[in-house]
Formats: structure tokens, C-alpha cells, sequence
């Protein structure tokens, strides 16, 4: 499968996981797993979400969530999962 | 599954900590190149670099923007210009230099490594043109590095040609002049040099090598620094502990990215070199780790001691995060890259003596070192010599980047730019060595039995 995994932190404020959500269903991006975290004062949200459906290229997906990210304020990354995994698993 | 407390690890490690790959480099073979004409020989190389990496830049960039993680250089080594360009019977090579420096900006990377020969044993007259047309190769191009390799252990020292260096580098002081000596910058003298070195200034392909090889250089000494900061007042094993976990993450980050970009390029992918490069950015430095592990500053006594450990625990961490290991793979101290190490020379801790004894365990070198414009050539080759003579017998790399720097005393700042960074100019030892230098010759092997 070909997973991805999205990253929201900053401020808590209304209708970050909407917008987000919102997007990811208009693209056929099906979300497998939400979880969120406050570190140091900051809201941090993931999502790991499946990319193998949709039609779009990661890199314009990358580029439409941080523009989603700057209009409500707070820093939206999507990063291939690969990065976690080989850092974290043996 | 991955879980939010490693995703932010990760992230963390990126945003705060400077966590990066330092370079994708590609090895491009020019022995294909050969021809008995020095213009198709140009023509002939700059061809093959384009065409060969015309797509490095944006896979670069590609891959760093899907996984979040920047990948600070692409650059490109070829074979040992005076090799390959033996058969072109040319007396100058500096058009093959600028040939390689347009070849460079075509593909847009940032150096272009390879303007080298291999003299450890002897001079060839190819050798020879190379090594002479250096200072003005490096004053009219922008993107070329320089090494030679001086030395080996297993056949000694070529000191005729160290002997020439040291007015070789002069000399590239002097054209380059009115940009603070910076064509020394891009300069490296080697004793046993890597055939796979991704990082510059030494980067060249080795003629061991295959066509074209991806080899990727991982970074991350402000992640270090960073897990040091839990390790206050621990014991040794702790300490030990958590920098071969932290070198273990880094180096996993640096082998995805090596695959990745070999896949991508369709090129094999050849080492990861396991170095901890510092940058002049605050907080990604050596020096600080090893202030973290409890020297006021570095070059205290205890400071090779720690670079030792250091060392050591780097590479065992990294060393299991990835399939093949090779190039440099030891920490880098150069003095003008580093924030730490620039403080310490301005207090005085830290001199051009007690680096070179760092140097002795595995480090890779004195580099990124400004010494004053009026140091004598015999002087310059006298520090090679001793450098390259504790490579020859430790049998390891060691390297020497050293900038004598027209019209600067001692005290003095030097500013390079960039990645290069900015340096005080430090005191050498001037007592004479000249007539030690100006002997001919070699000098032998050394004896691989009865260590002391």
C-alpha cells in the first residue's frame, strides 16, 4: 500500500480536521488512523492515509495541504511513510 | 504501526534539530572519454555529465519535498581528471576544468569533484600538468574541487609531490586573492583517499568503481547534540548508548534516501558515509557535542578522547542502518564549518597541534583551516606531511584543506560564504622544516608489525 502520513501542529482552531478531511475525501484519499497529541503547548494531529487511490501526484497533494495549512494558521505536512518506518522499525 | 510520538520524533529531529542529508552524490566514469583530442575530450565529458545526471537535481529535489526531509547538496565526482585525460597528450588542463564547470551548472549542482590525480607512489607527466594547472583551474571556475592523494599505506609517501603542493597552494592563494584565498577552499590533499567519498572537496570516482553510482553522505550532529542534552552527569555506557541510537536513526534516514534516489535515477546505489559533517548553522555542530559530553571547550584536554568515542559510536550505530558503508565515514572538524569550533579558536582553546592529534582517531583531517597569507610553502608541505604520515600509519584517511590566506595575519576573520563558512586565521608553528621538505624522494611503506 501506498501510505502516507499527514502531520498538523500549531494552535488548536475550529475546523482544522473538516478542511482537511475534506480535501482528502474529494480526492480519494481513505483516511486508515487519526491520532492527536499536545507537545510543548501545540496541538499535533496524524493521520495515516492511503494515496493508492487517487488520481493526484504526492508532491501537488504535499503542496494543497500546506496552502490549507497557511490559511487556517498552523503547519500541514504530508510525508511518505517510508521515512518513519525505516527510522523507527528494524 | 507507526505511532504520533515517533512521527513527531522524526519531525522534530528536521525542524528543530537540522536533521539532514547532506548529499546525493553521483560517480560518473570518464575513462569512456578518452580521446586524442583535448576539444573531444570536452566535448566528450561534458556530454556524458550532462546526460548522465540531467535528472539528479530534481530527483534531489523530489524526493526531499515527499519525505520531508532536506537534502542539502547534489553534487557529482568523476574518474581522476589526470587519468582520464592522459591520452589527450594536452599540456594545460584548464579548459577540461571549465568544461567540468559548465557540465556542473547545466545540471545546476553545487560542485563537481574529480579535478584529481592519484600520486602515491609516483608522478606520471599527466599527473604532473594536473597538479600545475590547479591554482588557476580553481581561480577561473566556480564549481570544481580539487584533490590529490599524496600517500598510501602500503606504499609510503610521495613527498616530492607534497613538497610541490605547498607551492601549489600558495599559489591558488594568490589568484584567488580578492575572494579571501577561497580556490584553497576547494582543494584537498589526501593520504589513503576513498574511491567513493561523497563530500567535498575530496570526491572523485575511483577507477574501481562502476560507470555510475549513487553514494549518499547523512549528516545530524544537532541531533546528537540533542540527545546528549538527556545525558547530563550519566555514565560512559549512557552516554555511548544513546549516540549509536541517535546515529542509528540518522543513517536509516540516509539509506532510504540513497535507495530511493538510485531507484529513481536508475543508477546503483554504491555507500553511505556514515560522517557527522557539522554546518555553520547554529546548533549543527561537533564541537558542541563534544562540549555536551563536558568540555568547556573544545581542544580541553579530554577532547580526542571524546572525538574517539564519538567516532566509534557513529559508526556502530550507523553501521547496522545501512547495507553498504564506505567513503570518509569518520566526524568532521573543520574550523570554519563549525560554530563550536570558531568560538573555541577565538578563546584559544583550540590549536592548529591539538586538531591535528584529533585527527589521529578517525576524524577525517585538518580542514577548513585559514593560516596567515605569509606562511612559507615548506611550512604548508611540512602540516601535509605530518598529516599524511598519521594516515600512513594508522591506515586511515586522513586529508588536509588548508587556506593560507593572502594578506591576513593571525587574529584575523576570513569570510568564505555559505556552507564554507567564515574562519580566524590561526598561528602556525613557523620554526623551519625546509630543509626536510626539500629532500627528494619518497618515503617508504611503513611496517605493519610491531605496533606501538
Amino acid at each position: 500500500m501506498n501510505k502516507g502520513i499527514i502531520t498538523v501542529v500549531g494552535k488548536d482552531t475550529v475546523g482544522i480536521i473538516a478542511k482537511v478531511c475534506t480535501y482528502l475525501a474529494e480526492n480519494q484519499i481513505n483516511i486508515l488512523d487519526i491520532s492527536q497529541t499536545i507537545v510543548q503547548d501545540y496541538f499535533n494531529m496524524m493521520m495515516i492515509v492511503d494515496l493508492s487511490s487517487t488520481d493526484i501526484n504526492v508532491t501537488e497533494i504535499i503542496d494543497h495541504l500546506d496552502s490549507i495549512g497557511k490559511e487556517l494558521g498552523v503547519r500541514i505536512q504530508l510525508q511518505r511513510d517510508e521515512i518513519f518506518d525505516s527510522m523507527h522499525r528494524i | 504501526m507507526i505511532n504520533i510520538n515517533e512521527v513527531v520524533e522524526t519531525n522534530q529531529m528536521i525542524l528543530e534539530d537540522n536533521l539532514d542529508v547532506r548529499t546525493i552524490t553521483m560517480g560518473i566514469s570518464l575513462l569512456d572519454c578518452a580521446s586524442t583530442d583535448l576539444k573531444t575530450f570536452n566535448q566528450k565529458i561534458y556530454d556524458k555529465i550532462t546526460k548522465s545526471a540531467e535528472n539528479l537535481v530534481k530527483v534531489g529535489e523530489d524526493i526531499s519535498k515527499e519525505y520531508g526531509i532536506p537534502i542539502v547538496n547534489k553534487r557529482i565526482s568523476v574518474t581522476p581528471i589526470a587519468l582520464a585525460a592522459a591520452s589527450t597528450g594536452a599540456t594545460d588542463y584548464v579548459s577540461i576544468a571549465k568544461a567540468m564547470d559548465r557540465a556542473a551548472k547545466e545540471v545546476g549542482v553545487n560542485f563537481i569533484g574529480g579535478y584529481s590525480a592519484l600520486v602515491h607512489k609516483g608522478t606520471t607527466p599527466s599527473d604532473q600538468i594536473l597538479i600545475d594547472s590547479i591554482p588557476e583551474a580553481l581561480s577561473v571556475t566556480d564549481n570544481v574541487c580539487s584533490s590529490i592523494n599524496v600517500g598510501s599505506t602500503k606504499t609510503g609517501i610521495n613527498m616530492d609531490a607534497v613538497r610541490d603542493i605547498g607551492q601549489m597552494i600558495k599559489k591558488t592563494a594568490y589568484l584567488t586573492r580578492d575572494r579571501d584565498s577561497i580556490g584553497c577552499a576547494k582543494f584537498v590533499v589526501f593520504c589513503n583517499a576513498p574511491d567513493d567519498n561523497p563530500f567535498m572537496a575530496g570526491a572523485f570516482h575511483g577507477v574501481s568503481e562502476a560507470d555510475k553510482i549513487i553514494n549518499v553522505g547523512v549528516s545530524g550532529p544537532g541531533v546528537v547534540n540533542k540527545a546528549l542534552e538527556a545525558c547530563q552527569g550519566t555514565d560512559f555506557e549512557h552516554l555511548c548508548e544513546t549516540i549509536k541510537k541517535t546515529a542509528f536513526k540518522i543513517t536509516r534516514v540516509g539509506q532510504l534516501v540513497a535507495k530511493e534516489a538510485s531507484r529513481r535515477l536508475d543508477v546503483p546505489f554504491g555507500i553511505i558515509d556514515l560522517s557527522l559533517a557539522p554546518t555553520p548553522a547554529v546548533g549543527d555542530s561537533i564541537a558542541e557535542i563534544l562540549e555536551a559530553m563536558g568540555l568547556e571547550y573544545v581542544g580541553a584536554p579530554g577532547t580526542t578522547a571524546a572525538l574517539a568515542m564519538l567516532n566509534d559510536q557513529v559508526k556502530k550505530g550507523g553501521a547496522m542502518a545501512s547495507s553498504y558503508v564506505g567513503g570518509l565515514s569518520g566526524a568532521f572538524i573543520p574550523v570554519s564549518e563549525d560554530q563550536g569550533m570558531i568560538k573555541a579558536v577565538n578563546k584559544g582553546a583550540l590549536t592548529i597541534e591539538k586538531l591535528e592529534a584529533m585527527t589521529c582517531v578517525c576524524s577525517v583531517g585538518l580542514d577548513m583551516i585559514a593560516i596567515p597569507g605569509d606562511t612559507k610553502a615548506s611550512t604548508i608541505s611540512g602540516i601535509i606531511a605530518d598529516e599524511m604520515a598519521i594516515g600512513m600509519i594508522n591506515q586511515k584517511t586522513t586529508a588536509v584543506r588548508i587556506i593560507p590566506v593572502e594578506g591576513k595575519k593571525v587574529g584575523d576573520m576570513v569570510e568564505f560564504g555559505g556552507l564554507l563558512g567564515y574562519a580566524p586565521v590561526m598561528p602556525v608553528n613557523n620554526f623551519s622544516c625546509e630543509a626536510f621538505i626539500n629532500r627528494k624522494g619518497r618515503i617508504p611503506a611503513p611496517i605493519h608489525s610491531f605496533k606501538n
